[in-house]
């Protein structure tokens, strides 16, 4: 942590009031902030709070309706985030913005290109990168394809890219979302070392652990709204989460001991490849059990995805052999492993979890239009499916006006809650279930895990993929780690530890 | 200078009122768009007259009049309108499925010439007009089906993009067909006793009962082809396949993961598009000319696709959208005689249509339009970037 002498400095960015509307929502409502020199200021909130329509005002991507902003001072009004960068600002997305063709040296310089004539001049580039990532600890090779690089180095050349363009305010928009545990502590050295040279940091994120870790002050904001500034030190967790989610948030998962029966889930050394013909589940075991939550841990990219898919029929496995309620189902189409009784929430909320502009009624009978209770006769029954809907949207607590609203009005948090809703409906007897809180705030958080202990207690066996560890450890009954498309270890959730599990993410082995 | 701004000012003040009353009091918000590429198509077309010298108005005057003067004008303008509505549906039906069909052309003659060889046969004459009809159509859209459903195919197996490879038919079936249509030696399909190259007049009992003798003549095939539109509208909206293929249309990833069979889908929304465009020339061979000649059905698919997309692939505002492409195309002679203005600016003005409602940005600019639809797009790009 930062010392406490550098909130005495001067203020280098001031916002004062500033309101923001888009149409039918206030993202931003009277928000005030003061970023001092050398601090790293985070700004927690959940999802929808207004975190980054602020921040993509201050950098010049919106204007807003009221309000003021002063950077050392002066008040600016900025046009475009070319203006911004002027003044000293550099922002670094959640979503990288690289070409991957591109190396590592031409996307730094890139709109800010170093030339001799009508050349580039890519060794004086290469010299100026190289003396920045020295001085500020960012090891990048100006060489490297962008592609080639890991997310965490991706990050690196971000954030030299925002240096080489002279930035002293840096706004990092859920800089760690991506990251592995040690790639975000890393990643905190990083920014230590960037303050104490005199950078001032605003730091986006929604994980209060973090925020605890690394910041000087915190503002909290909440539907919009500032609900408070503190001192890093004089705040906890606990006081955090109430903040940002306006009560009190349990944070431990209440669950009974777990009953396991008969095996319900049996995979023997699977075997798939990913899109470009990669074998990235290179003979993988797992036996789930009835009544347990099996948590698989692992670094992201390690084939949880592929993983997941052939399991639900989603992709023809290359080797081996997927057994559910004693059914060889290998191979078999999605819908005969839904109709087993086997739902999956999938990893990839907006490319297989829903259809966008379809009504969340439509959304909640995606899998089961064609039953019975849906159709006759191949017609459709509007009134059958609309009452489903409005049975589901109350018990699954999705907040929307109505269940004939396209499923893209409603908020991560609530379409996640559409998913999980359709996908714990019905006859089930198995769940497999990937990232299924990714990205979502507090609240939708535990109604989440409620539902999923639920299950499990009424007896269906779950497999859980997740690349949050505190989730795997709060869910799980037994936690196994996927390293380079294995099974590296199987631990009890109950005696294991954040650090015996970080190493088997990042080695593959206990020692 | 202040003049032409107050000019601007009060042209833009119109157009926003328009913009008022056709949303709040006729409802035809999502038609917007297209209403205007019309009306802005025929301004532009209106200048385009007056640069050659001739008064727009009275040329207008003339075309509205050959298009809807009289009843047989009204009559001609519907029976030229009526094969369009096919050849659209070919379009806006693969279209809800995420394909784009531009081989409406080609289905047109596969079904056109499989009708006509359908209703040539011999036992065709003792058949009962109640059968002999119904076979007759069917066998268009059958041919129709099947030449639509091979790039279909062809995109669930190997990938193939549909765009190209009903082009590539397209020419497959236009030469194979003249071929058949020209050849002596061997006859194929000739009508040796033709002075025209054209295949042999189907059977009296395949011919679609004429309604009113206009040029072209208007017939039954009419019903059949408003009958397919509301058809087709039921399946879209109400029933399980037409959820299928809007599912697949709209995200076949999610269609994948919630258990259709979206290859299955899309090749069953490819071969049911090529039927509309082989069941529009079957009614053509059997309701206007009683033969198969491939020239009449030159640009017959490509107008289909501008009508299709001028109607949002709505099938029953395909019925108006043909009826206006249709009734141009039939009025647009009287213009040619009597303002002196060629048949071709008819044809200029459609495709400005189709300019306007593809580059729609030019006349929600102009008409100040708001998208309604995508206001609650903006909400959530708000919410999804903080």
């Amino acid at each position: 942590m930062a010392q406490a002498s550098n909130s005495t400095a001067s203020p280098v960015l001031e916002i004062e009031g500033i309101t923001k509307t888009f149409p039918g929502v206030v993202a931003n409502d009277n928000v005030s902030l003061t970023l001092n020199q050398g601090e790293i200021h985070c700004l927690l909130g959940e999802n929808g709070a207004g975190k980054s329509t602020l921040m993509n005002m201050v950098f010049g991507l919106y204007r807003p309706d009221q309000g003021t902003i002063r950077v050392r001072g002066q008040p600016v009004h900025f046009e475009d985030s070319g203006e911004a960068i002027a003044r000293g600002i550099g922002m670094v997305h959640q979503h990288f913005q690289l070409i991957p063709l591109f190396t590592v040296a031409e996307n730094i310089i890139l709109g800010n290109e170093v030339t001799r004539g009508a050349f580039l001049d890519l060794d004086t580039a290469r010299r100026q990168i190289n003396a920045l990532a020295e001085r500020y600890g960012l090891a990048v090779d100006p060489d490297a394809t962008v592609g080639d690089l890991s997310v965490g180095e991706q990050q690196r050349v971000e954030l030299v890219k925002a240096l080489f363009r002279d930035a002293d305010i840096l706004i990092l928009d859920e800089p760690t979302a991506v990251l592995t545990p040690g790639e975000v502590d890393d990643f905190f050295e990083v920014v230590e070392s960037l303050t104490q040279q005199g950078k001032s940091i605003i730091f986006i994120t929604h994980k209060l652990r973090e925020v605890l870790a690394v910041a000087d002050r915190i503002t909290v904001l909440r539907a919009g709204r500032m609900v408070g500034t503190a001192a890093a030190d004089a705040a906890t967790q606990q006081s955090l989460a109430n903040l940002m989610v306006g009560r009190d948030v349990v944070f431990r998962v209440d669950k009974a001991e777990p009953d396991p029966g008969e095996s319900v889930i049996r995979v023997e050394d699977l075997r798939v490849t990913d899109d470009r013909g990669v074998e990235t589940v290179s003979g993988f075991d797992v036996d789930v059990r009835a009544g347990e939550i099996f948590g698989i841990a692992g670094v992201e990219g390690n084939g949880q995805r592929e993983l997941v898919e052939a399991i639900c029929g989603m992709r023809p496995p290359t080797g081996g052999r997927v057994e559910m309620l004693g059914q060889n189902t290998t191979g078999w189409s999605p819908r005969k492993i839904h109709q087993l009784g086997v739902a999956h929430v999938p990893e990839n909320r907006s490319k297989h979890g829903v259809v966008a502009q379809y009504s969340i009624a439509d959304n909640l009978v995606l899998n089961r239009y064609n039953h019975r209770k849906f159709a006759l006769r191949g017609v459709r029954n509007t009134a059958a499916i609309n009452a489903e809907a409005k049975d589901l949207v109350e018990r699954f607590d999705v907040r929307t006006p109505g269940v004939g609203v396209a499923v893209d009005t409603l908020s991560g948090g609530n379409q996640q809650k559409v998913i999980v809703a359709r996908e714990l409906t019905g006859d089930l007897r198995a769940l497999v279930v990937a990232q299924p809180t990714r990205g979502l705030d507090v609240g939708s958080i535990e109604f989440i895990h409620r539902k999923i202990i639920e299950l499990r207690d009424r007896g269906m066996a779950v497999l859980l993929v997740s690349a949050e560890l505190d989730e795997i450890l709060s869910l799980s009954d037994r936690i196994g780690v996927l390293y380079r498309g294995r099974l590296a270890g199987t631990v009890d959730a109950a005696d294991t530890t954040r650090e015996e599990l970080g190493l088997l993410m990042a080695t593959g082995t206990q020692s | 200078m202040n003049g032409a701004g107050n000019a601007n000012a009060g042209v833009g003040r119109a157009a926003s009122q328009l913009h008022r009353l056709l949303t709040k009091a006729w409802r035809l918000q999502p038609l917007c768009v297209s209403l205007y590429a019309i009306l802005l198509s025929f301004v532009v077309g209106g200048v385009l007259i007056s640069i050659i010298g001739i008064n727009p108005f009275e040329a207008y005057w003339a075309l509205l009049r050959g298009m809807v003067g009289g009843g047989d004008e009204i009559a001609g303008s519907v029976a030229r309108s009526v094969p369009f509505i096919g050849s659209a549906l070919a379009l806006a039906f693969a279209f809800r499925a995420g394909l784009f069909n531009i081989g409406a052309e080609g289905q047109l003659l596969a079904g056109g010439v499989t009708a006509a060889f359908v209703g040539a046969l011999s036992w065709m004459s003792d058949l009962p007009g109640i059968v002999a009809i119904p076979l007759i159509l069917i066998a268009g859209a059958m041919g129709g089906a099947i030449w639509g459903g091979i790039p279909g195919v062809l995109r669930a197996k190997t990938g193939a993009h549909e765009v190209i490879s009903t082009i590539m038919l397209n020419s497959l079936v236009l030469f194979g067909v003249r071929w058949m249509v020209k050849s002596r030696d061997p006859v194929v399909l000739l009508d040796t006793d033709s002075t025209v190259p054209r295949t042999e007049p189907i059977s009296d009992t395949a011919v679609l009962p004429e309604l009113v003798d206009s040029q072209p003549t208007l017939h039954v095939g009419l019903f059949a082809l408003l009958g397919v539109c509301f058809v087709v509208a039921f399946v879209l909206n109400r029933t399980t396949f037409g959820f299928e293929v809007g599912t697949v249309g709209l995200n076949p990833h999610a269609s994948h993961y919630a258990g259709i069979n979206v290859n299955r889908v899309i090749v069953a929304s490819m071969a049911v598009s090529g039927a509309f465009a082989g069941l529009a020339a079957a009614s053509e061979v059997s309701g206007t000319n009683g033969f198969f000649q491939p020239g009449t059905f030159s640009l017959m698919g490509f107008d289909g696709i501008a009508i299709a997309l001028l109607a949002r692939t709505n099938p029953v505002a395909i019925i108006a959208a043909a009826l206006l492409w249709g009734s141009m195309l039939s009025g647009a002679p009287l213009m040619q005689q009597e303002a002196d203005v060629s048949i071709d600016v008819v044809r200029i003005i459609q495709a400005l249509v189709l300019l306007f409602v593809a580059a729609d940005a030019i006349v929600r600019y102009l008409f100040r339009v708001r998208d309604l639809d995508q206001s609650p797009l903006m909400a959530t790009s708000v919410e999804g970037a903080v």
